[in-house]
């Protein structure tokens, strides 16, 4: 199998002169504070470890100095790992000669700043071009690459101006173009939103959803923004005083957190936007097939106290709604098959990526839960009302303090 | 009772081993220094002195627009007046040779400094003892070497100068937005590539000012120079003090003080010209706020730094 296109393990970086005694300190357990109080060291990561996939965004959250940007800064070396290793494509960069790491910064992994960095000397298209010009490329080449990555971030038309006639979220753009343009398959960007206005800030994680979707890099995603950790991030590691607190999707994380610390973040995100129709998904109690027999799914139905029945065809699509009152009609007429007499539209489905504010309002209108289809329409599970409350009501327990 | 330590006898010693051991050095520094001063001397007093006037005043006008302009035309043609022009470019012309040599070592100091550690640890406490020791005592061993005249002058200028511009040059180069250089250093840019495309660049305004600093402190070594014997305004102002006559005095201190108001102006406009808005806004502040003329010959580093803002 493939190595994972980042893989992480054991790393801990520690600023300061005594750098053996503070690790020592921290592998027997420790905390940041202890080991600055003995040593005057500052733990800022410790013992991290995990693996992101190709095309996987990973978000590491946490509050500022829990050592988010410490940590992306060991993924590509800028700082030196004070133990553990990355590995890039199974390569350790810890391995790595000078001349050779430069060479994976400038092909393999390229980073968006906080505040974008950019030189103010350059026009935007030469910041674009930058990992191109460090390369060595021609200068038709620099300009081909830019200006495809200016496009791809909706900037070209404004290639020739300097850094500092933009606006920030613009500015952000061009970050994002000089990463594109460089045309190497991880991206490790540190806060690149949290300088930018909120509405900015919205405009960008579109921006950034639609690139992953055409793109699909291996992201890693700094945030001290759960909101937007749980928008974007297929996966969170939660940070805290340098240390893993939780590892998980967005779902995992705020159904149930790990300590206090996460459960403080949960608290101000809105479940809502977050929880998606496939997170509250449930096996159907019952579900019919047309041509059954009206007779024994009234049976069924009643066991079940239920008062309707999603019936699916051969190919598990939904055909419709088969109704207490209609089956009993016609059980009475004698009809032996559920055929499309019996069949009501009186039901309501939604996509399973889609979130609960998308269709709170129709749970609960109909005979049948709410349905949860494929593409193809067919019934992969349902959401009944009470699963959708208990999930908006569900303030985990652990995690309030007051 | 603690014995008399005798640290001064040492460092006569030193002096005279010195003077000993590799007197050719002395010979060539001077040699060298008295031609390039002399060179320049001489380019700038045979032509008419109406020629380097017009010369200054395009200048002027090209770094700076037309105030400077004017006020060039105007000092000038006040110094003519005065009859002291071939003395003021005997004086800039040592200030000039002293500037360039001055600015050609602490640059480069500067940024070393800047990049390793261990240079800035050692150059640091140097430096502070270059700027706090009183300028006279430079002037002894300089007398030594290169005996009295112009060379001596330019020399102790030299060594007055470095300071400042070396300071500067490291303080602009550290002030260099950390995350630029990060960037630049992601992206695979090599040590030398980083101090070419980003630190230099961006740190240029505050390595003018220090090269601006340097011109001014030359400036201000005028008077010092002309003590040792060097030609120049430094002398007028020294014949006039020994024979206390207050108005050559006065003519001769005020054509310094017209002299450094045109080197400071058109040296403040270097960092702005080729470099960024941004900075060139932040200079227009720290130009405003320095528009007290000759006073800041002196006070040096505290302003220009400062006022360039980051972001
Ligand atoms: N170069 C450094 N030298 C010393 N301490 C540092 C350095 N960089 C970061 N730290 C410390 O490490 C901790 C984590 O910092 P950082 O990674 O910047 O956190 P975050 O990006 O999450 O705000 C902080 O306590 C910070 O003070
Ligand atoms: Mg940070």
């Amino acid at each position: 199998m493939a190595p994972p296109v980042l893989r992480v393990t054991g790393l801990t970086k520690v600023f300061g002169a005594r750098e053996q005694e503070a690790l020592r300190l921290a592998g027997e357990g420790h905390g940041r504070d202890e080991i600055l109080r003995r040593t005057g060291a500052t733990l800022a990561v410790h013992d991290v470890s995990f693996a992101v996939e190709r095309g996987e965004l990973f978000v590491v959250m946490g509050l500022s100095g829990s050592g988010k940007s410490t940590l992306v800064r060991l993924l590509n070396r800028l700082i030196e790992p004070s133990a553990g290793t990355v590995e890039v494509d199974g390569r350790d960069l810890r391995a790595l000669d000078d001349a050779t790491l430069r060479t994976v910064r400038n092909q393999k992994i390229s980073m968006v700043f906080q505040h974008f960095a950019l030189l103010p000397h350059r026009t935007v298209r030469e910041n674009a071009a930058y990992a191109l010009k460090v390369r060595g490329a021609s200068a038709a080449e620099q300009r081909q690459r830019a200006d495809w990555a200016l496009e791809t971030v909706g900037l070209l038309e404004r290639a020739d101006a300097r850094p500092d006639e933009l606006s920030g979220g613009m500015r952000q753009r061009v970050g994002l173009a000089r990463a594109l343009a460089a045309d190497s398959e991880v991206l490790l960007m540190d806060e690149p939103f949290s300088a930018l206005d909120p509405l900015i800030r919205r405009d960008m994680q579109d921006l950034l959803e639609r690139l992953q979707s055409e793109l699909a890099k291996t992201i890693v995603f700094i945030t001290h923004d759960l909101n937007e950790a749980m928008r974007l991030g297929d996966r969170i590691l939660m940070l805290k005083d340098g240390c893993t607190v939780q590892l998980g999707t967005g779902p995992e994380i705020i159904s149930a957190p790990a300590d206090d610390y996460v459960a403080d973040f949960t608290s101000d995100v809105d479940r809502t936007r977050v929880l998606t129709a496939g997170d509250l998904l449930r096996e159907p109690r019952l579900t019919a097939r047309v041509g059954d027999r009206p007779g024994d799914v009234l049976r069924a139905l009643g066991a079940a106290e239920a008062n309707g029945v999603y019936v699916l065809d051969g190919d598990q699509v939904v055909a419709g709604v088969a109704r207490d009152d209609l089956l009993a009609r016609a059980v009475q007429e004698g009809r032996t098959a559920i055929g499309p007499r019996e069949l009501v539209p009186d039901y309501a489905t939604i996509a399973a990526d889609r979130p609960v504010v998308d269709f709170v309002h129709l749970v609960g209108q109909h005979p049948v839960p709410l349905g949860v289809l494929d593409e193809a329409g067919r019934l992969l599970g349902v959401v009944p009302r009470a699963a959708v409350l208990d999930a908006l009501s569900a303030v985990p327990v652990r995690g309030r303090r007051s | 009772m603690i014995p008399h330590v005798p640290l001064g006898q040492w460092v006569s010693d030193l002096i005279d081993w010195l003077l000993d051991a590799v007197p050719w050095l002395f010979d060539a520094i001077s040699a060298v220094m008295q031609v390039l001063v002399d060179g320049l001397t001489d380019a700038l007093v045979s032509p008419p002195p109406v020629v380097w006037i017009v010369v200054f005043t395009v200048l002027a006008l090209l770094l700076r627009g037309p105030w400077l302009a004017l006020y060039t035309l105007l000092a000038f043609l006040l110094v003519v007046s005065l009859e002291l022009w071939v003395e003021t470019m005997q004086t800039l012309a040592l200030v000039l040779v002293a500037a360039v040599i001055a600015a050609a070592i602490s640059v480069p100091l500067g940024v070393l400094a800047a990049r390793h550690r261990a240079v800035s640890v050692v150059v640091r406490p140097v430096l502070d003892s270059m700027q706090t020791t009183p300028v006279f005592v430079y002037l002894i061993p300089a007398v030594f070497f290169f005996g009295v005249g112009v060379v001596p002058g330019v020399v102790a200028t030299i060594l007055f100068a470095i300071p400042p511009g070396v300071r500067l040059t490291e303080l602009g180069i550290r002030q260099v937005d950390r995350e630029v250089v990060e960037a630049a250093q992601a992206f695979g840019a090599r040590p030398g590539q980083v101090l070419r495309e980003v630190q230099l660049p961006l740190a240029l305004p505050a390595i003018m000012a220090g090269v601006n600093q340097v011109i001014m402190l030359a400036l201000s070594m005028v008077v010092t120079a002309g003590l040792l014997g060097a030609a120049g305004l430094g002398a007028v102002v020294v014949r006039a003090v020994t024979q206390l006559d207050v108005a050559s005095g006065f003519e001769g201190g005020l054509a310094v003080v017209l002299l450094a108001v045109f080197l400071d102006r058109l040296t403040g406009a270097f960092g702005q010209r080729s470099v960024l808005s941004r900075l060139r806004q932040a200079r227009v502040r720290r130009g405003r706020q320095q528009d007290a003329p000759v006073a800041d010959t002196r006070v040096g580093a505290a302003s220009p730094v400062g006022a360039r803002s980051v972001g």
